[in-house]
């Protein structure tokens, strides 16, 4: 059987700047060489994080099908999804599912709530009378923690953003879907509501088996919620993983720098004081040029070797660490990310 | 800390601010009732929701709100007496930048895109200097050149055109603009919210490192806990456009006294708790339909049943502590933190 969603080694380069001016055209690799397969019978929670510009958008779009790859392939259930005729389109339109940034834009203020809830349902032929249907909607707006009678009926501009991102969370799960590939989720939503939500998604892979893609640049939710991270440095993986090791001891010299960087919420632990290296501190999100390791120019163990690009080192399990320093360990076969996750707890 | 004790001297004195918007369905207080004293050389962060009143707030110390908000009552005093809330559009103009200067959310929307950054800082230099005291070409360039080299800037950034920096030059070359007069007061509305975390650190520490220089007042508005624990000496925390608790910083992280503070602190992700998840309950309040009473006691867990009719007002409850709850006005109902 093969899995449910796989990514084969897909890259996707962007060509643009400069035309308008008579400027050279420049090339940005959004996304370099990233495979990584969601088997549906044993559900993962992923994390893919990075910093704006690392990549983790593009390979959302990539998986989701709404962007076309540059190179490698996009599988679900084994087929490319360029390729899916109809019936195979509207499969993969069920089982996996969406989520977005911003809980204002995706929906129509001149319609109710009620409308992006019954839209799927009539679309997929998910229920056979009116009744059903309702029922259905109530379900799933109570599974996500919300009150159907004091959501359904509304229009967008009468609901929080929380809640607005809670019916998008409940209009995937009408679906069933056995993956959810949520982008930046919770970023446009206020601290205390944060927590809800993530608690929400966190059910759902729990409880319901529903595999997660989690995209986002923040560490500390990547921590809370998910159990596998993949870390991106300028569309390269960095370093992957249990998110317990990856966070907590990082082997990546990129993984190391980002976690160092994050400011903790104790007062007085040294976050500002500390002086870090005033190298070149304007260049440093400057775009990268390179065929080798993307981090090797900031990176304080670049080693000449460096300017090739380095191979996946496993160096523990539930480890993989695309750097030079680990080259005693052995290389990861087949580039597959999924070999070193972990899978849901029975 | 030092600033908390011994000899603090004020530097701003903001008192009864309020800042209204007109709507078609009534009055929203954005800003309601703030008393709020910053000290010399202090670095104190205004910590709320989207909504909570705080870019209001610092907008309204520059004067910068625009219809249909205004400012409705209060004062802003400098220690020299000068009232912000009542000054004429020319006497804020010299205010500005000279002794109370912002660093901007957005870098990328507040520099002109089609200015040398360079020239950006001279125009600066020029429109604020004292009258016939202008500087000639070469002294505004050497001030530049200085300017860059403080913020980390290399010299040769002020030929080049906003588009051609990156996110964290940018902001740097907007902190750059913002102590070009040497202010003494600087206010920070979320300044790295837009910045990567790496990039994130130096331009805090830039920023820490400048205010030390200066000797000036860093007001640091954000919603990032993290960020706050480790800028600030001094937070506020707001909700509905009031000031629902003040003090140390640790004191805040480690002893919140307001419950909607506890809930807050409480919520905050961190890299010790996997699988747990904390919010506050409830929805934020509607300032166009604000519930009587205690602004928060819809969504208090410790809420009691004065809390309905009866606004309570910020009291100090321990040193340098203020909290608005009436838990804390009736001292044998302190409520165990």
């Amino acid at each position: 059987m093969p899995p449910l969603l796989e990514a084969r080694n897909i890259r996707k380069v962007y060509h643009g700047g400069g035309q308008l001016f008579g400027g050279e055209v420049s090339e940005t690799v959004a996304c370099n060489d990233f495979s990584l397969s969601i088997d549906a019978d044993n559900p993962t929670f992923t994390t893919i994080a990075g910093e704006s510009g690392s990549g983790k958008t593009t390979i959302a779009r990539m998986l989701l099908g709404v962007l076309d790859p540059s190179g490698g392939e996009v599988l679900y259930q084994g087929q490319d999804v360029r390729d899916l005729k109809k019936d195979g389109q509207q499969r993969f339109r069920q089982d996996v599912q969406a989520i977005f940034q911003d809980p204002f834009e995706v929906y129509n203020p001149f319609y109710k709530i009620d409308h992006i809830l019954t839209t799927p349902i009539y679309k997929f032929g998910l229920a056979a009378s009116k009744t059903e249907a309702y029922e259905k909607i109530q379900e799933a707006l109570r599974t996500v923690g919300l009150r159907p009678e004091e959501t359904l009926g509304r229009y967008p501009h009468q609901l929080s953003g929380g809640q607005r991102q809670r019916i998008t969370i409940a209009r995937a799960l009408l679906l069933k879907p056995k993956l959810i590939i949520a982008d930046e989720p919770v970023s446009m939503v206020d601290a205390s509501l944060r927590a809800t939500i993530l608690a929400g998604l966190h059910t759902l892979y729990k409880d319901f088996g529903i595999s997660f893609i989690y995209i986002t640049h923040d560490l500390t939710t990547a921590y809370q919620v998910s159990e596998n991270i993949i870390i991106l440095f300028h569309g390269a993986v960095a370093e992957a993983g249990s998110t317990e090791k990856v966070i907590k001891d990082p082997q990546h010299p990129y993984t190391r720098e980002l976690i160092q960087s994050i400011p903790v919420p104790v007062p007085g632990s040294g976050w500002i004081e500390e002086d870090i290296e005033e190298k070149e501190v304007e260049d440093l999100d400057a775009e990268v040029h390179t065929s080798g390791c993307p981090y090797a120019l900031r990176c304080p163990a670049a080693m000449d070797k460096c300017q090739e690009p380095p191979p996946f080192f496993r160096t523990e399990g539930e480890r993989a660490v695309s750097c030079f320093l680990y080259e005693e360990s052995p290389v990861l076969q087949g580039n597959d990310l999924h070999e070193v996750f972990r899978e849901r707890d029975r | 800390m030092s600033v908390n004790g011994g000899n603090k001297e004020t530097l701003l004195d903001i008192r009864g601010m309020e800042v209204h918007f007109e709507t078609r369905r009534g009055i929203a207080r954005a800003v309601n009732e703030v008393d709020l004293t910053l000290y010399k050389g202090e670095r104190f962060g205004l910590v709320g929701e989207s909504g909570s009143g705080k870019t209001t707030l610092i907008l309204a110390l520059l004067r910068m709100i625009k219809t249909p908000g205004f400012i409705a009552a209060g004062s802003a005093t400098l220690d020299d007496g000068t009232d912000l809330l009542k000054l004429n559009r020319e006497e804020i103009r010299r205010v500005r930048l000279k002794r109370v200067a912002m660093v901007p959310q957005g870098a990328m929307n507040s520099l002109n895109p089609v200015m040398r950054i360079g020239d950006q800082l001279m125009l600066t230099i020029r429109e604020h200097a004292e009258d016939g005291e202008i500087p000639d070409k070469h002294t505004q360039l050497k001030q530049v050149e200085e300017l860059f080299y403080r913020v980390g800037l290399k010299p040769a950034v002020a030929r080049l055109y906003p588009h051609e920096l990156s996110g964290g030059m940018k902001q740097r070359a907007c902190i750059a603009q913002a102590i070009s007069l040497n202010p003494q007061l600087i206010l920070a509305d979320e300044p790295t919210s837009a910045l990567d975390v790496v990039v994130q650190r130096q331009i805090m520490q830039t920023l820490r490192k400048l205010q030390n220089e200066l000797d000036a007042t860093v007001l640091l508005v954000g919603h990032d806990m993290g960020l706050m624990a480790q800028f600030a000496e001094r937070v506020g925390i707001m909700y509905g456009g009031k000031l629902v608790e003040v003090g140390p910083v640790e004191d805040i992280f480690h002893n919140p006294q307001h419950p909607y503070t506890q809930l807050l602190i409480s919520s905050i992700p961190n890299f010790e708790i996997k699988g747990e998840f904390r919010g506050i309950p409830g929805v934020g309040l509607s300032l166009l339909d604000p519930p009587t009473g205690c602004l928060f006691h819809p969504r208090c867990p410790k809420a009691i049943d004065r809390c309905k009719s009866v606004e309570p007002q910020l009291k100090e409850v321990a040193a340098d502590q203020l909290v608005s709850c009436l838990l804390h006005e009736e001292d044998q109902h302190a409520p165990a933190s």
